[in-house]
C-alpha cells in the first residue's frame, strides 16, 4: 500500500471504519421502560453512538463506555454494567 | 569612469543619510551606472551619528562590505566634526563635502564646503540637510549632474516637498565653495 | 526593466510577480518593507490577493498552512525572532508537504538582543524539512523568490528564501525586473493535488501513530533529496527565459584552485572581490558558493571541493559547543570520500559586524597556510574578535 505524501486522508467517512466498541470495558444498557426519551444523553454521547428515540438505542459498534449518557440521564435509565456481564 | 567611487556620508539619526546614500545611487543609475546604496542602521535614535554609503562603478558592483577608504566623504551635520573622525580612511586625492559656515582642514584631503543647514531651514523650515547636501556634492565632485539629482528627487518626493527640496539642492550648488 | 531597489522590495516585487493569492505576515525589522509593500499592492489593486492580518508569526504561518491546502498560492516573510516563533509551524508545513514561499531577512538572534545580520536565525532551523536557498544579492532575491512557487509547488515542499538583513534588505542596486506576462509563463496557475474542500471532504494532518511516522519522514527525507533535481530544473528553466540561471552551488574561479572559501549569502559578493587580488597575484584560490543550503548538495560540493588543498568555510553562525553549521555539514559530506582536503571554518559577521576585505584575506591567508604545510593547526577561527574582551589576552 502506497501511502499519500503526508497523513491525508482522502475518504471522508472512514472514521466509521474504526470500530471502536472493542475499547469499552463498562457498558451502558438502557432500561426501556424508565427511558421518557428526553434525548439528553443523545446530546451529550461524544461518539456519537446514540439514535433518539423512546427508548434511544445504543449503537455498541462505537460505543467506548465513557458513561457520561448514564451520568446525564434524568431519569437514571441507563446504567454501566461491566462488560461480558450481561 | 576609472575605477570604483566609493562615498561615505556621516550624518545625525533624522537628517537623511539614507535617503541621501539612495538618491546619490539613483542619480548615477539613471545616468547609465552601476550604484550601491548601503545604510549602516545603528540602534536608530534621532540625533545619534549614523553612516552611510553609497558606490559607483562602470561594472556591477559585488562588494558590500562598509567603507574603510573612501573617495568622497560627506558630513550633514556640522557638530559630528567634533565626535566623529570623518576623513578617517579618506583616499589621498579624496575630498570631504561639509555642511558648515566655514571651511575645515584636513591633512591630506581636499574639501567642499556650504551652509547647509541654513538653506535646510530657509528652503524646508526644518534642518534636515540631506538633499542640499547632495546639491553641494555635485558641485564638489560633478560625479552626477544637477539634472539627475533633480529628477530623483522628484521621484522620490511628491508635490510641494520635491519643489521645496529642489530649491535647497539648487541653492546649495550654486552656495558650495570648493577649496583647492 | 532595470530598477533600483532594496532586497526587501525585491522580494515583495517577486511575489507580487508570482501573483500570490494569500499573504499572511507579522512585520519584523529588517523584513517590515517586504510586507508594507505587499500591503500597499493589494490596498492598491495592484495585486488581487488576501492579506491575512495576524497576531504574531506562529498564526501567520498558520493561517498559511489552511490557504496552502485550499490550493492558493501563499507567502509569507519574517526574521529573527519571529522565524523562531514560526518554528514550530515551521515543522507542520514541510511535514503536511504544503508548498508556501517564505522571505527570511537574515537577522541574529537574542540574546544580546540584535537587530543586525546573521544567519543564525535560518540556520538553527535547518532541519525543519523546508528547502533553503541563500541569495547573494538582490537580483538572486528576485529570482529566487519566483523559482521558489515553481520549486515548492512542484516538489510539494515548502521553501525559504534567505536574504542577510541590511546587507540586502536595505541595500538599493539595479535588479532587473522581468515583465508579468514572462513570469506568467514560467509559473502557471498553481493545483494543489491534495485539495482541502468543502465539497469533497478530506482528512489533512491526521495522527501519525508508530506504525506510520517513520514512513511519512522517510518521505519527506526522499522529497526534499529529491528537490535538488528540480532546484537545477528550475534554475536552468528560468535561466533559458530569463537569462540568468541558478544551481545549487555556484563555483567561482575554483576549477584549478589549491584554496577554495566557502560561503553563502552576500560575503560571497565581497569575496569574490579578494579572490581576484589573489587571482592578480597568481594565486589559485576561488570561490564555491552555496545556494542551496537544504537539500545539501553534498555530492556538487565534493566534486567541486575534493581537488583543493585547503578549504576555508566562512559563515555567519555556529553550533554552540560545535562548529559552524555549513562547516560541520561540509565534513560530513567527505567523510567517506576517499580524498579530502583540510577543513577550516571561520565564524564571521556575527550581530552585523563587518565582514572585511581584511578578514576575508586573513581567512585566505590562513587556508594558505594550511595549505602549505599540510595541516590544520586551529580548525575554528572567530574573525574581527577582541580578543582582551573574551578574556583571551590579558
Amino acid at each position: 500500500m502506497k501511502l499519500p505524501p503526508s497523513t491525508i486522508i482522502l475518504k471522508p467517512g472512514n472514521s466509521e471504519q474504526n470500530e471502536t466498541g472493542s475499547w469499552r470495558s463498562l457498558k451502558p444498557v438502557v432500561d426501556a421502560e424508565k427511558c421518557n426519551g428526553c434525548g439528553l444523553c443523545w446530546l451529550y454521547c461524544p461518539e456519537p453512538a446514540i439514535t433518539k428515540g423512546k427508548p434511544v438505542v445504543i449503537d455498541y459498534r462505537y460505543c467506548k463506555g465513557c458513561g457520561i449518557c448514564a451520568n446525564e440521564c434524568p431519569v437514571k435509565a441507563i446504567v454501566m454494567v461491566e462488560e461480558g456481564q450481561k | 569612469m576609472n575605477g570604483m567611487i566609493e562615498i561615505r556620508f556621516h550624518g545625525r539619526g533624522g537628517q537623511g543619510a539614507v535617503t541621501a546614500a539612495r538618491l546619490l545611487a539613483e542619480a548615477a543609475f539613471a545616468e547609465g551606472k552601476y550604484s550601491q546604496a548601503l545604510p549602516f542602521f545603528g540602534a536608530e535614535r534621532r540625533g545619534a551619528p549614523v553612516l552611510a554609503f553609497t558606490r559607483i562603478d562602470s561594472r556591477p558592483i559585488r562588494i558590500r562590505t562598509q567603507i574603510y577608504e573612501p573617495d568622497y566623504v560627506v558630513v550633514l551635520d556640522p557638530s559630528l566634526l567634533e565626535v566623529v573622525s570623518v576623513a578617517s580612511g579618506i583616499k589621498h586625492d579624496g575630498l570631504i563635502v561639509l555642511n558648515s559656515k566655514k571651511n575645515a582642514q584636513f591633512s591630506h584631503a581636499k574639501t567642499a564646503f556650504v551652509d547647509a543647514t541654513s538653506i535646510a531651514k530657509e528652503m524646508l523650515g526644518v534642518p534636515i540637510t540631506n538633499t542640499a547636501m547632495l546639491g553641494a556634492f555635485a558641485k564638489a565632485t560633478k560625479l552626477v549632474s544637477l539634472d539627475s539629482l533633480i529628477n530623483v528627487t522628484k521621484g522620490r518626493f511628491s508635490g510641494k516637498l520635491a519643489d521645496k527640496n529642489i530649491a535647497a539642492i539648487k541653492a546649495a550648488y550654486e552656495q558650495t565653495k570648493v577649496i583647492t | 526593466m532595470k530598477q533600483l531597489v532594496t532586497g526587501d522590495e525585491a522580494a515583495a516585487i517577486a511575489a507580487k510577480l508570482a501573483r500570490v493569492k494569500v499573504i499572511s505576515a507579522y512585520p519584523i525589522t529588517p523584513q517590515t518593507i517586504i510586507v508594507e509593500r505587499l500591503a500597499e499592492f493589494v490596498a492598491d489593486g495592484e495585486l488581487d490577493a488576501e492579506y491575512i492580518k495576524v497576531e504574531s508569526e506562529h498564526s501567520a504561518l498558520s493561517a498559511c498552512l489552511g490557504s496552502a491546502a485550499v490550493g492558493a498560492r501563499t507567502f509569507t516573510a519574517t526574521s529573527s525572532q519571529g522565524l523562531m516563533l514560526m518554528s514550530e509551524i515551521l515543522f507542520v508545513a514541510s511535514g503536511m508537504r504544503l508548498p508556501i514561499v517564505m522571505a527570511n531577512a537574515n537577522r541574529s538572534l537574542s540574546a544580546p538582543l540584535s537587530i543586525w545580520c546573521d544567519q543564525q536565525d535560518s540556520v538553527a532551523v535547518r532541519d525543519c524539512g523546508w528547502i533553503q536557498l541563500y541569495c547573494e544579492n538582490n537580483q538572486e532575491v528576485l529570482d529566487s523568490t519566483i523559482q521558489a512557487f515553481r520549486i515548492a509547488e512542484e516538489s510539494l515542499l515548502p521553501v525559504m528564501v534567505c536574504f542577510d538583513g541590511y546587507i540586502l534588505s536595505h541595500t538599493a542596486e539595479p535588479v532587473e525586473i522581468p515583465e508579468q506576462a514572462e513570469v506568467d509563463k514560467f509559473l502557471p496557475p498553481y493545483k494543489y493535488p491534495y485539495l482541502l474542500d468543502p465539497e469533497k471532504p478530506i482528512t489533512m494532518g491526521a495522527v501519525g501513530v508508530p506504525e506510520y511516522y517513520e514512513e511519512f519522514r522517510y518521505m519527506l527525507q526522499e522529497a526534499v533529496l529529491k528537490s535538488k533535481e528540480k532546484i537545477i530544473e528550475v534554475g536552468q528553466a528560468f535561466g533559458r527565459q530569463f537569462g540568468r540561471k541558478s544551481d545549487l552551488i555556484e563555483c567561482y574561479r575554483s576549477d584549478d584552485a589549491d584554496v577554495i572559501l566557502l560561503t553563502m549569502g552576500s560575503l560571497s559578493g565581497s569575496v569574490k572581490e579578494v579572490i581576484d587580488e589573489y587571482r592578480g597575484h597568481d594565486e589559485r584560490v576561488g570561490l564555491v558558493k552555496v545556494r542551496a543550503f537544504r537539500p545539501f548538495p553534498e555530492k556538487e560540493l565534493v566534486d567541486s571541493l575534493a581537488h583543493a588543498k585547503a578549504i576555508a568555510v566562512l559563515e555567519k553562525d555556529f553550533s554552540p559547543g560545535s562548529t559552524g553549521a555549513l562547516f560541520s555539514d561540509l565534513s560530513g559530506t567527505f567523510v567517506n570520500s576517499r580524498k579530502s582536503p583540510l577543513l577550516l571554518n571561520f565564524i564571521c559577521g556575527l550581530g552585523g559586524r563587518d565582514v572585511s576585505s581584511l578578514q576575508i584575506r586573513e581567512a585566505t591567508k590562513a587556508a594558505m597556510e594550511a595549505a602549505k604545510i599540510g595541516e590544520v593547526k586551529k580548525t575554528v577561527r572567530w574573525l574581527g574578535l577582541r580578543e582582551t574582551m573574551v578574556g583571551l589576552k590579558p
